[in-house]
């Protein structure tokens, strides 16, 4: 029933954002994706994946035939509500910075008996088997921290260590273009086009930047996890791909989730 | 796999720690180096030289990274070095077409993973520039084109007087550092982004007084 009132409304927020992109480019484009937004705030087609994740989160799955329900995100096992605008945190269990991803990984492993080599093999692929699955916890579970705000905890040498490394990453010159991710992410009301980026050396205000994602894409119909968003970042700016969940993924969530303490979580967002 | 490029980074904090309290500067840059290494991964034409920094990229990053601009005599020998690479157009013609430009400045392809080998390159130029009026998404993390070559008063392009700003504007694009240190724009023709042919082109988009940008 709420599938297919979400695919309706997605279909007429469709053919309503195709008349408008006809009638003109420029500042209509983005009013038309405004507009889209607006339309599809009651059926934001990223619910599909939300309620893909919550039966995925609950249903005994794996070679232990358990749950997740008894998952520590860090606010102790089973706790879901902040737990994502927290993220990333260090792990005592694990003695490793980790963000939403990674952890939901390391909880497929101990709860569930997935095998770890498996499912970071199969993470990268959003669109189909443990890939897919994965997206969908992910917007499932930070879904249940929409509307608050982001308050990393930041208090451990590894949290610390991790930030710094962030900072030179984020700063970091290379490839054939010379881009680093402060190249765009570092100005006040910079723009790629019509594009208009955020500055990611701070906090760049409520649902913006860090604290957009997970989002769904209207452009190529995906649901997008912070990791995605970060391996294409690399492609565009011409760099080599970092391996799903790798330190330089983590420590530049790091960066950018304490960069943007305050800032409020719209999740599940819409992105053009 | 997995454990391989995370457990790099925990060990070294560990000891460091239990040597005394606190990393410093150099211990940030040591892991980042190390994270750097572990993290990523070739794929297709985007292979690990990609990561390879000259002196110019390794300069300008840490100057970013400790906020403060590079010193003046650095800043001016790196200029110097970069002045060097620039290569002048082998039979003296700075100008070629501009509808060709057009669409080089408008084109933001090029390699990418997702892109191969021999591909042809976008300057990316719209991206941040605003430059023909007509075309209104650009960017505007550098300064408007438009009018650029009658704003410098350029009429005749091969005269002796427009010989500065076209020998500049060739420089500017071949390698921009040369004119500032760690300037943020490509450098189109010393990373072999645009071939000569097509830094000719974007030339004459920016200083053919019959193109758009000059109408």
């Amino acid at each position: 029933m709420k599938h297919a009132v979400v695919h309706r409304r997605l279909l007429a927020a469709t053919l309503a954002l195709g008349a408008g992109a006809a009638f003109a480019q420029g500042n209509t484009a983005l009013d038309g994706i405004a507009k889209y937004r607006e339309m599809l705030q009651d059926g934001n087609p990223a619910e599909l994946f939300e309620m893909k994740g919550e039966e995925l989160w609950k249903q005994k799955r794996g070679p232990k035939s358990a749950s997740l329900e008894q998952c520590d995100l860090g606010k102790g096992p089973g706790v879901l509500k902040g737990a994502f605008t927290e993220l990333p945190r260090f792990f005592a269990d694990t003695g490793k910075v980790m963000d939403l991803e990674t952890r939901l990984i390391h909880c497929m492993v101990t709860l569930q008996g997935f095998n770890e080599a498996d499912l970071y093999k199969a993470a990268p692929s959003i669109g189909r088997g443990e890939g897919a699955n994965l997206v969908a916890i992910t917007t499932y579970v930070a879904t249940q921290s929409k509307g608050m705000r982001f308050n990393l905890p930041f208090n451990t040498e590894q949290e610390k260590t991790m930030y710094q490394v962030g900072k030179r990453l984020f700063f970091q010159r290379g490839g054939p273009h010379d881009f680093a991710c402060a190249t765009c992410h570092n100005t006040d009301g910079g723009r790629i086009r019509l594009q208009e980026l955020p500055n990611l050396s701070k906090n760049p205000g409520d649902g913006v930047g860090f604290a957009a994602w997970p989002a769904y894409r209207v452009s190529n119909s995906q649901m997008w996890t912070m990791q995605k968003r970060l391996n294409d970042c690399y492609r565009q700016q011409r760099f080599p791909e970092p391996k799903f969940g790798s330190d330089v993924t983590i420590a530049l969530s790091v960066y950018m989730g304490v960069n943007a303490k305050g800032a409020e979580s719209i999740v599940p967002a819409i992105k053009r | 796999m997995k454990k391989a490029f995370s457990l790099a980074l925990v060990p070294v904090v560990a000891l460091t720690l239990s040597a005394c309290s606190g990393l410093g500067s150099a211990d940030y840059d040591r892991i980042h180096a190390e994270a750097v290494k572990a993290s990523f991964q070739a794929n297709g034409i985007a292979t690990l030289d990609y990561l390879k920094q000259d002196p110019s990229n390794e300069l300008c990053s840490a100057a970013d990274v400790a906020g403060k601009p590079l010193d003046e005599k650095t800043a001016r020998a790196l200029e110097e070095a970069e002045m060097k690479t620039i290569k002048w157009p082998s039979d003296g013609q700075f100008l070629g077409d501009w509808k060709k430009g057009e669409s080089i400045a408008q084109s933001g392809r090029g390699l990418t993973w997702t892109d191969t080998a021999g591909s042809p390159n976008g300057g990316n130029c719209y991206n941040c520039h605003q430059i023909d009026k007509k075309e209104i998404s650009f960017g505007n993390l550098g300064p408007s084109l438009y009018n650029y070559g009658k704003l410098r008063g350029v009429t005749d392009p091969n005269s002796p007087q427009a010989k500065a700003i076209v020998e500049y504007t060739w420089g500017k694009l071949w390698n921009s550092r040369a004119y500032n240190a760690c300037s943020q724009m490509p450098r189109a023709g010393h990373k072999g982004i645009l071939s000569e042919q097509n830094m000719k082109d974007v030339m004459a988009l920016l200083l053919d007084p019959k193109s758009p940008v000059n109408q």
